[in-house]
């Protein structure tokens, strides 16, 4: 750390002290802080995020679809045909950038002969994307992509069209349950590089006020609920 | 196990009437319908002689010293009584919920201003929420909307009281606006310090008046009323404004603000 | 960028006469007041959210130096950079110095406020790095040269019609030369032309709507995925925050999320909310090589322990904007900087001085709205009356508001006075033309009567007048 950066550090951290007419935080004042970080307290509770579990399946679906994304609750053995049947409905190429996740390479994707599979990060002029999903959010609708070697940031971004294959088990309450599942899967102090949590398509109101899909993201996503 | 004897309701028996200085110069039948409102849910009314004003004007101009001089002086012009009933949630709001912020220094005054701000009230909430006034025996043959001034609403939470007595009024049909809700402009002295903000907002706020078709519009902040009758009238509209005590109080045939002198 | 809050009403009478910003405005009023409603109504645990919001903030406030401390902890610990930056001039400069240590040619620049704020684009500029805005608003207003006049939705002044022209302006030389008239034709020209920046950029900067202390991660919340894009694409990440955007924990931010995209835009959700945490990881296919978080504080320091301290819990939502009155009558631009509406009133004369901003606390009716929509419940109205109260102090409040105001008051406070002075003022006023009801014009109100008559008092005196004889 440079001199300049410890000056600045101190004047911002002194300043702070200063106007709450204090020192550095000590002793039981302390102690109750870090007990808050080390223990998190959840927020008022949500009702629609406390639903039995297939209950929250489709929530998880009504809200995806109310959302913008589209969804297909399919069985495992069902996924691959799903995506070849969906791009078609949708006169979308047959080439698609894959995920290199073991979750994927789990679904029968040698059966779909017309489709073609590149494993790897996100290019510029991919049109379709398949990726997993660490977890959806019934309250939202929402998927939860944390990145990692089995998945690049850019498939979920840079395509026309976004293919999300989520397991049932892994759809969860609210916000508050994949904290603790991340928590679980990689460490409380190791959040994977970035976690997206997604919500339908890219979308823009910033012309007249009114939404357009596909602004820089994805302008479809499709969203295949695979039963366990 | 026995249910307790249900205590009847307490009704403050002595009320000070809080005239307020724009009823007081520009449209005294306010005051008057706001006592006999009061006189006919059994109250005893009084205007206590040293109220002036409650200050806002210092208040919202950032002049602390002279606000509280002012407040000062309410709180001894308005001591004894067992309630203080303002026909406006502006000036409503302001004894009850600002006068004891500007006495943080001195407790004792500040004890003083809690116990005013504790009996103060705007008239109309006074009625139905503590006097428990489901109806009133007035009529008026005509339709009439109803602008919610801020103060009231946003600090006071008077919404329902007032079209729950219209509901009451023979004759009287209620017409919403789209936005009942948003600022009339007036805000004290922003209508003359920003008056082309202000314009712009009341001329909006009269069309949203004029879509109703209503033939009559209501409030219960003589400066919102006065702002908007002003604005009407110069648009040339033919809508009457009034203040909504005095349709409650049957004074619904009085000329209208800016109105002149019938006969 | 430059203030021009002290020209405030020069830039309201522009705005009125503006007829596309009156389009706008009206659509804008309507539009985001309901969309709220209806979202805050289809969460019945909204209100509790929304005091929660307010707990966390405050506890956050009332702890600030150990919870940035233990951001910079975690940041550090994964192998990023905290840079602390006490003035817009050192965030410049850090923020230049981190480009040129990768020779970048152009930043991929994700809207952030406090960049507005330090004016970054200008200085980059300057020196020769070209910041290439991609939030479709801030690109839009980026071509012609002009503010922001809205925190979340930066060209809501404009009109299709002004978009199609400014696009085809800046756009033929890539072979863009038909003007287009859909929506959803500007929005993907735009897409396609800003894909190829975002696959060009050095860097990416954003803003932050939190930075978790707990993780150590910067949390964005967009909906067009152009932030992602700037913080995955480029190899480095900087993240330009302020440091009352730090919050304790993941659970935490759920909270914050509930309220923030609700009172934002009435969405359930925002469609992107993303957590940064490092920089990218061994075996990761994507990802910025670097990640730097600088923290600015620019005066927030000196806010807390203040009157004025409500104002550190902004979550930057704009629904205080989306519901002013006074705003949707003139827009952002008229307030002059970077921050307009009621959080703009109280946060610029604490950023720009009481001085340059003083009409800006002053331009409000008390209404209340914004209070009433707040997620964080900051008093809006009671902080800029703490404004107000200091521009008085400092005698900032115009001469004739002063004078009139002690004439006032000395009248007020003496009964007896007053109850002479406006017997007087009755009568005089009936001497100019009772019989009509009303004025048209009136001496010394020429404020209210340009617009509005202004009604005649009631025959028969004042009240105090009648009610001491009816007593009698």
């Amino acid at each position: 750390m440079s001199e300049a950066t410890n000056d600045a550090r101190a004047q911002i951290l002194g300043g702070i002290r200063r106007s709450l007419r204090r020192g550095e935080l000590t002793g039981e004042a302390r102690s109750a802080v870090e007990t808050r970080l080390a223990a998190p307290p959840r927020g008022p509770s949500v009702a629609r995020a406390r639903l039995p579990q297939p209950e929250k399946v489709a929530l998880f679906c009504q809200w995806a679809d109310t959302l913008n994304a589209t969804v297909a609750r399919v069985g495992a053995d069902e996924v691959p045909g799903e995506v070849t049947a969906y791009l078609a409905r949708n006169n979308l190429p047959a080439t698609v950038a894959m995920a290199p996740s073991p979750l994927l390479e789990g679904y029968d994707w040698a059966s779909q002969k017309m489709l073609s599979i590149r494993r790897g990060r996100g290019e510029g002029s991919d049109q379709v994307s398949i990726t997993g999903a660490f977890a959806g959010i019934a309250e939202t609708g929402t998927v939860v992509m944390a990145s990692g070697p089995d998945h690049p940031v850019s498939l979920n971004l840079l395509p026309d069209t976004h293919v999300v294959v989520l397991r049932e088990a892994d759809i969860v309450g609210g916000y508050e349950d994949v904290w603790e599942r991340l928590r679980a899967r990689y460490g409380k102090d190791r959040m994977p590089r970035t976690v997206n949590t997604i919500t339908g398509p890219s979308r823009t109101g910033d012309i007249e006020q009114t939404i357009e899909l596909g602004a820089h993201g994805p302008r479809r996503m499709h969203i295949l609920v695979v039963r366990d | 196990m026995s249910t307790p004897p249900t205590k009847p309701p307490v009704r403050p028996r002595r009320v000070a009437l809080f005239v307020t200085c724009l009823v007081d110069l520009f449209r005294p039948s306010v005051g008057f319908a706001a006592v006999k409102l009061l006189e006919e849910a059994g109250c005893t009314v009084e205007v206590p002689p040293l109220q002036v004003c409650c200050g806002q004007p210092a208040y919202n101009t950032g002049d602390r010293a002279t606000t509280r001089a002012i407040a000062a002086q309410v709180i001894d012009a308005f001591e004894g009584y067992d309630a203080v009933v303002a026909p406006s949630g502006s000036c409503g709001g302001m004894l009850s919920h600002h006068y004891p912020g500007l006495f943080d220094d001195d407790p004792g005054m500040k004890a003083r201003a809690e116990n005013l701000a504790g009996r103060s009230h705007e008239l109309i909430s006074f009625l139905v929420d503590v006097l428990g006034v489901k109806e009133v025996g007035a009529r008026y043959d005509g339709s009439v909307t109803y602008h919610d001034s801020c103060s009231g609403l946003r600090e006071l939470g008077v919404k329902d009281q007032p079209r729950n007595l219209l509901g009451s009024v023979q004759g009287l049909e209620l017409r919403e606006m789209k936005t009942p809700e948003v600022c009339c402009g007036f805000g004290g002295t922003f209508c003359v310090k920003y008056p082309e903000i202000s314009n712009a907002m009341v001329g909006e706020k009269s069309a949203d008046i004029a879509s109703t078709g209503a033939d009559t519009l209501l409030a219960g902040d003589l400066g919102c009323l006065m702002n908007m009758a002003g604005k009407l009238q110069r648009e040339g509209s033919a809508i009457r404004v009034r203040h909504v005590a005095e349709v409650l109080a049957g004074m619904g045939d009085l000329p209208a603000i800016g109105e002149p002198e019938r006969g | 960028m430059e203030s021009t809050a002290h020209a405030f009403k020069s830039n309201v009478d522009h705005a009125l006469a503006d007829p596309n910003l009156q389009d706008s405005l009206a659509k804008l009023k309507v539009g985001f007041s309901e969309r709220r409603r209806q979202a805050a109504e289809r969460l019945p645990e909204f209100e509790a959210l929304r005091d929660r919001a307010r707990d966390i903030k405050n506890h956050t406030l009332a702890h600030l130096d150990f919870y940035l401390e233990e951001f910079e902890r975690k940041v550090i610990a994964l192998g990023g950079h905290v840079h602390w930056a006490p003035t817009a001039a050192d965030a410049r400069r850090i923020i230049a110095e981190l480009c040129q240590s990768v020779n970048a040619r152009t930043v991929a620049k994700s809207k952030s406020m406090v960049a507005e704020e330090i004016a970054l684009n200008e200085h980059l500029e300057a020196l020769g790095i070209a910041p290439v805005e991609t939030d479709l608003g801030e690109y839009i207003i980026q071509l012609r040269n002009e503010p922001p006049s809205h925190i979340i939705a930066p060209a809501v002044h404009l009109t299709k019609d002004q978009v199609a022209d400014t696009f085809l302006e800046h756009h033929a030389k890539l072979g863009f030369d038909k003007r287009l008239t859909e929506r959803n034709d500007l929005v993907a020209e735009a897409r396609y032309v800003l894909r190829q920046k975002f696959l060009d950029a050095d860097v990416g900067l954003t803003g932050a709507n939190f930075l978790v202390a707990e993780t150590g991660s910067s949390m964005l919340v967009t909906n067009e995925g152009n932030a992602d894009l700037s913080n995955t694409l480029p190899r480095m990440h900087i993240v330009l925050a302020s440091i009352e955007k730090v919050i304790p924990t993941l659970e935490d931010a759920a909270v914050l999320l509930r309220v923030l995209a609700r009172s934002a835009t009435g969405q359930e959700s925002s469609a992107y909310t993303t957590l940064n945490t490092g920089p990218k990881r061994p075996g990761d296919l994507d990802g910025p090589g670097q990640y730097h978080v600088v923290l600015l504080d620019n005066g927030r320091s000196s806010v807390l322990g203040t009157e004025m301290q409500d104002i550190l819990r902004c979550i930057r939502c704009g629904a205080c904007m989306n519901h002013c009155p006074v705003y949707g009558a003139v827009g952002g631009h008229a307030y002059g900087w970077v921050y307009p509406g009621p959080m703009g009133a109280v946060l610029t004369p604490q950023l720009v001085g009481v001085e340059e901003a003083s009409n800006l606390p002053n331009a409000s009716t008390f209404c209340g709205r914004c209070e009433s929509v707040c997620p964080v419940r900051i008093p809006l109205p009671k902080l800029m009356r703490h404004w107000r109260e200091r521009e008085f102090e400092k005698h900032l409040t115009p001469k004739a508001v002063r004078q009139g105001l002690a004439l006032w008051s000395f009248a007020a406070r003496r009964p007896a006075l007053y109850r002479r002075l406006t017997g007087i003022a009755n009568r005089m006023l009936a001497l100019f033309g009772r019989a009509d009801g009303r004025y048209r014009a009136l001496p010394l109100a020429g404020g209210w009567t340009r617009f509005r008559d202004f009604p005649a008092p009631q025959p028969g005196g004042t009240f105090h007048a009648r009610w001491a004889k009816r007593k009698s």
